[in-house]
């Protein structure tokens, strides 16, 4: 993103010298104050105006600004006269703090040479906090441990500055502490900034190749690529090669993110910015792509990104089955700004025609399910979501199934393998208990424990990833009064003893109830879905059974009964009008309903295993 | 008061057509001693000190009323009327009656509470003119009408109807509420039965319904036990059952009269006939067109002493919606409503074949019919949901 509302306030690029150019992203845990970093920094190198200025100004998506969180990472650049009498540029980039959105920091560092490291001083080190450390560490950035929100009462710098010493095996006084709400502390940060972090290396007079850390479709210009240029120069007009597809393109416009786009003649070894190319195809230009000069081009691409791999995949399905083609736009335009959501066309004998969608995680899929609906403005209908297995039937090769409609029928010879994650908690030690007691009873298997001081436990434990898809993390922090935070990552695949439950509504299967369970959860499963379909679908005009089988096997069962009044008590002369109107507001309602087969289910139906277990 | 449909059965398909050439008139009293935990009605409690103005108000009102009528039915709704001066409601009364003319044996008809209703108040208003009342009897357990915040006792309601008939009102109704959650099986069977024996003209009997913004909802969203819609089921049968014994017959999902005596302002709005009504909150009909007045009591008050129309909300009803409204109301009718345009849509429909097949719909003759009243509402939606014909067969 980063073209949004603002106004130029001030357009200083010269070129800088290389030696006075600081790369940097600010990562941490959720919340702890990244972007509000980013606001002091953007206002004290005067970068929007104080019309344009308001909290977390770097999150321009509604989405963004509403549940206030960054989901997309942000790049801007910023001057800055530092005390020695020199100025700098700063190019920061700030990311999201979220696990889903891990990829957007992975791909930030490595357009960096440094990181601040932004720990909340209330609630010390997190989650996120040490798998942020921990990939900064890996791309061989310099770390700078800030202890951010000194200003709030219960504060306790020192214990969190200890903390984030230990994460990242430095000594606490070496500890910035700042409060980006109040901006106290923020400038002896940005003097450190430039002392601490190296200027880029690199050298102007080698072949270019620079690093597209980011992209974004504009509806206008087509495809807008972050760059960071590691060799050599780019001049606007010049024509590029895109070293992964081979495309051939025009540098039509580079320029500079101050935060509004600012065009600039040249970017060189060491500088950030954004290129256009007029490109609309987003798949001719990736992510991590190398570009480089036509006339004379770099001889080995840089190291690019491993591509996200989705985590949960979904059926996504319009209630309206005529607004199907309105989907496949729809999911076609959030795809060219979103390269880790996947779709495939999927048909659902309950649903009609829709999309099995892969998302890098539940946090992803909503964002996605809500734009949808509100940028496009489509009634949805969203099934629970699943991981994707590795079925090998006797003799064939192994197929990922992604969807449980898809999953063989009980009894079949078969291997299923499913996805394992490595988890990571951090947790008060009063807590671990709890926590311990969640992993086990989600097959867990745990590893080595590792206190942080006192007050701080960093747990790991491998297990299947459709443990964790569900409800797991409200669990977690509801079992440890909120005090426990959660990373993963992917580790592998296991064979298991899964099967495919299957729900029944009037004696037909409903293709996306289908669920795939761990063979010793199945029962528990079935009569917990029987039981939740008998409350979320409404009484009908006759009896409706509700089975959950494996196989042919029922395993649970109940009844829907017929309803038995439906008519509202009066209607006289004095609310004609309002009867009416509720008659058809609860018509509205049934709009909402999918048939299947005769029975009218609503859409909320089909998320319920979301809420299920336990 | 000639009965009402002369000897016609209450649920008479003739009665129910006859019924959308009626007038009627229809007059809110909005004072009541206390605000019932359900009722979202536009009344107001601990205000009677207003009762004189907002007569003098109401008259104004019927003052500037078009020419029009005569009257087939008067009703005075509420609120309570009953806590109102009878010299007070005979004013009105007869500025109405000479302002719009009554036809020669209308209906003339108030709501009252057992609790204020004395055979003194009675005998002033047969004099008056009034021929019919309908009283709030709810119940006849005394739990029940506490849970339902009700002030009197099932004592006062029998005085009351012996009231009514001594002071010679022709036709005399009780109000029951079924399903409230204090009410067992066997509470509403004694109470169906006590009411049957002081032998009403007419029996109406509602399910309780929570109704948004009421005090009985706030409990429920809060957590206390809203009526069970299966019970209200097998009470709303039992009634059926119960009246139809005692020579009452249902000629509305709610409503059971004796022969001659269905309530004429009520067959006029489902038949629908034209009324105008007056005072707060009041709805009319007319032309083609529904509109109702300023709810609040006190807007209500200022804007008619300032000689200005408390009327608003004009909707249209023409043409299509007119034909599907006719439908609409008419289905509730045990007679049902001739088929129609909008009728014959609704039996061809998908959805119509579906309601066929459940045996909620039924055509006898030329009228579309409700077999299962309970399911009214699915036939309803149903109807609402029919599309509009092409403009060229509108006609
Ligand atoms: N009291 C206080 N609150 C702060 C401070 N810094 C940030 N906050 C508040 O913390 C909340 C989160 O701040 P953000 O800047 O959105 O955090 P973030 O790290 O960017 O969050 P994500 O991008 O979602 O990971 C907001 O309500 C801020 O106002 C601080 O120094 N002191
Ligand atoms: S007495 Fe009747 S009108 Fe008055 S508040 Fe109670 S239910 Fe409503
Ligand atoms: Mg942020």
């Amino acid at each position: 993103m980063g073209l949004g509302p603002f106004r130029l306030t001030e357009v200083a690029h010269s070129l800088a010298s290389r030696s006075l150019i600081r790369n940097f992203c600010i990562i941490a845990h959720i919340d702890h104050g990244k972007s509000t970093l980013a606001d002091r920094l953007l206002e004290s190198a005067g970068a929007v105006s104080q019309r344009d200025m308001r909290e977390q100004v770097l999150d321009t998506m509604d989405l963004e600004r509403e549940r206030g969180i960054t989901i997309k990472a942000q790049a801007v650049r910023l001057n800055y006269e530092a005390s020695d009498g020199r100025s700098y540029v700063l190019n920061l980039i700030d990311t999201p703090g979220h696990v889903d959105f891990s990829y957007e920091v992975s791909r930030s560092l490595a357009a960096c040479e440094g990181a601040v490291l932004l720990v909340d001083a209330n609630q010390g080190v997190q989650a996120q906090t040490v798998a942020n450390a921990y990939l900064a560490v890996e791309a061989g950035l310099e770390i700078i441990p800030v202890v951010n929100k000194i200003d709030l009462p219960s504060a306790e710098p020192e214990r969190a500055a200890e903390e984030l010493a230990r994460v990242v095996g430095g000594d606490p006084a070496d500890t910035v502490f700042i409060s980006a709400k109040t901006g106290e502390g923020v400038d002896e940060l940005t003097e450190r900034i430039v002392e601490v972090i190296h200027p880029p290396s690199g050298e102007e007079d080698l072949p270019l190749s620079a690093l597209i850390f980011d992209s974004y479709y504009d509806l206008y210009r087509g495809v807008v690529c972050y760059v960071r240029v590691v060799e050599g120069s780019i001049t606007a007009g010049e024509r590029v090669v895109f070293m992964a597809t081979g495309e051939k393109r025009d540098a039509a416009e580079i320029g500079v993110l101050t935060p509004g786009s600012v065009p600039v003649d040249t970017l060189v070894a060491g500088e950030v910015g954004y290129l256009i190319t007029g490109a609309k195809e987003i798949d001719r230009v990736r992510v991590g792509d190398t570009v480089t000069s036509a006339y004379r081009p770099a001889v080995v691409p840089l190291r690019g990104y491993t591509d996200p791999r989705p985590m949960v995949f979904a059926g996504i399905f319009p209630t309206d089955g005529d607004d199907y083609p309105r989907l496949r736009e729809a999911l076609e335009k959030l795809q060219l700004n979103d390269a880790s959501l996947q779709i495939a066309p999927e048909f659902s004998q309950a649903l009609g025609f829709g999309f099995r969608c892969g998302f890098l995680g539940l946090l992803h899929m909503e964002i996605v399910r809500e734009r949808l609906e509100r940028e496009y403005d489509l009634d949805l209908v969203t099934t629970s979501p699943s991981v994707a297995y590795r079925v090998t039937l006797p003799g064939d090769e192994p197929v990922e199934v992604r969807s449980p409609a898809d999953f063989p029928a009980a009894g079949r010879e078969m291997v299923v393998e499913e996805p394992w994650i490595k988890a990571l908690v951090l947790v008060p030690p009063e807590h671990l208990g709890a926590v311990m007691e969640i992993f086990t009873s989600r097959r867990g298997e745990l590893g080595p424990l590792n206190y942080l001081g006192t007050e701080r436990v960093e747990l790991t434990c491998r297990l299947p990833l459709a443990e964790v898809v569900f409800d797991f993390y409200d669990r977690l922090k509801s079992k440890t009064r909120g005090f426990a935070s959660l990373d993963y990552e992917p580790d592998g695949y296991q064979p298991s003893d899964l099967v495919k439950v299957d729900l029944l509504l009037n004696g037909s299967a409903v293709d996306a109830f289908s669920a795939v369970v761990h063979r010793p959860q199945a029962y528990a499963y079935g009569k917990e879905m029987v039981t939740r379909l008998k409350d979320l679908i409404p009484r009908q005009l006759f009896d409706v059974p509700i089975q959950a089988a494996i196989g042919s096997r029922v395993i649970s069962r109940e009844t829907i009964r017929a309803k038995r009044k439906d008519v509202l008590a009066k209607c006289y002369g004095g609310d004609v009008t309002r009867k009416k109107k509720l008659l058809a507001r609860q018509k509205e309602g049934k709009r909402r309903m999918k048939m299947v087969g005769s029975v009218e289910v609503p859409s909320e139906a089909f998320v319920a295993a979301l809420r299920v277990r336990d | 008061m000639n009965p009402s449909g002369g000897l016609l059965p209450p649920d008479d398909p003739r009665l129910a057509d006859q019924a959308r050439k009626w007038r009627s008139a229809y007059l809110h009293i909005p004072f009541c001693e206390e605000v019932c935990p359900y009722c979202d009605f536009a009344v107001v409690a601990g205000r009677d000190q207003l009762a004189s103005r907002y007569g003098e108000a109401l008259v104004a009102e019927i003052r500037s009323a078009p020419v029009w009528g005569p009257l087939d039915a008067v009703n005075f709704g509420g609120g309570t009327p009953s806590r109102m001066a009878p010299e007070l409601l005979e004013k009105i009364l007869q500025v109405l009656s000479s302002r719009l003319g009554l036809r020669k044996g209308a209906e003339v008809s108030l709501e009252a509470n057992p609790e204020d209703w004395t055979l003194q108040k009675a005998e002033s208003l047969v004099a008056a003119g009034f021929n019919r009342v309908s009283l709030g009897a709810q119940s006849f357990d005394a739990e029940v009408l506490s849970y339902l915040g009700r002030r009197h006792t099932p004592a006062q309601i029998v005085r009351a109807v012996t009231a009514a008939r001594k002071a010679g009102f022709v036709s005399v109704n009780m109000d029951l509420i079924m399903g409230s959650p204090p009410e067992s099986a066997s509470s509403w069977t004694e109470t169906l039965q006590r009411a049957l024996e002081n032998n009403p003209d007419h029996l109406s009997t509602y399910s309780l319904t929570v109704e948004p913004g009421t005090v009985l909802w706030k409990t429920v969203r809060a957590g206390a036990s809203p009526p069970d819609s299966d019970r209200q089921a097998e009470c709303w049968e039992e009634a059926d059952r119960e009246c139809a014994r005692a020579g009452l017959v249902r000629y509305e999902v709610s409503n059971a009269a004796r022969p001659g005596h269905p309530c004429r302002y009520n067959l006029s709005v489902w038949g629908q006939g034209e009324y105008l009504g007056f005072g707060n909150g009041a709805h009319s009909f007319r032309d083609g067109r529904r509109w109702e007045n300023l709810r609040g009591v006190e807007r209500y008050l200022d804007t008619v002493e300032s000689g200005r129309s408390p009327n608003r909300r004009f909707e249209s009803i023409d043409g299509w919606a007119a034909e599907t409204e006719r439908v609409l109301l008419g289905i509730r009718r045990r007679a049902g409503v001739r088929t129609g345009r909008a009728g014959g849509a609704l039996w061809e429909s998908p959805k119509g074949r579906e309601l066929r097949r459940a045996g909620i719909l039924g055509l006898h003759g030329d009228r579309l019919v409700v077999e299962r009243p309970l399911l009214t509402d699915e036939v309803s939606r149903a109807i609402l949901t029919l599309p509009p014909p092409d403009s060229a067969c509108l006609g």
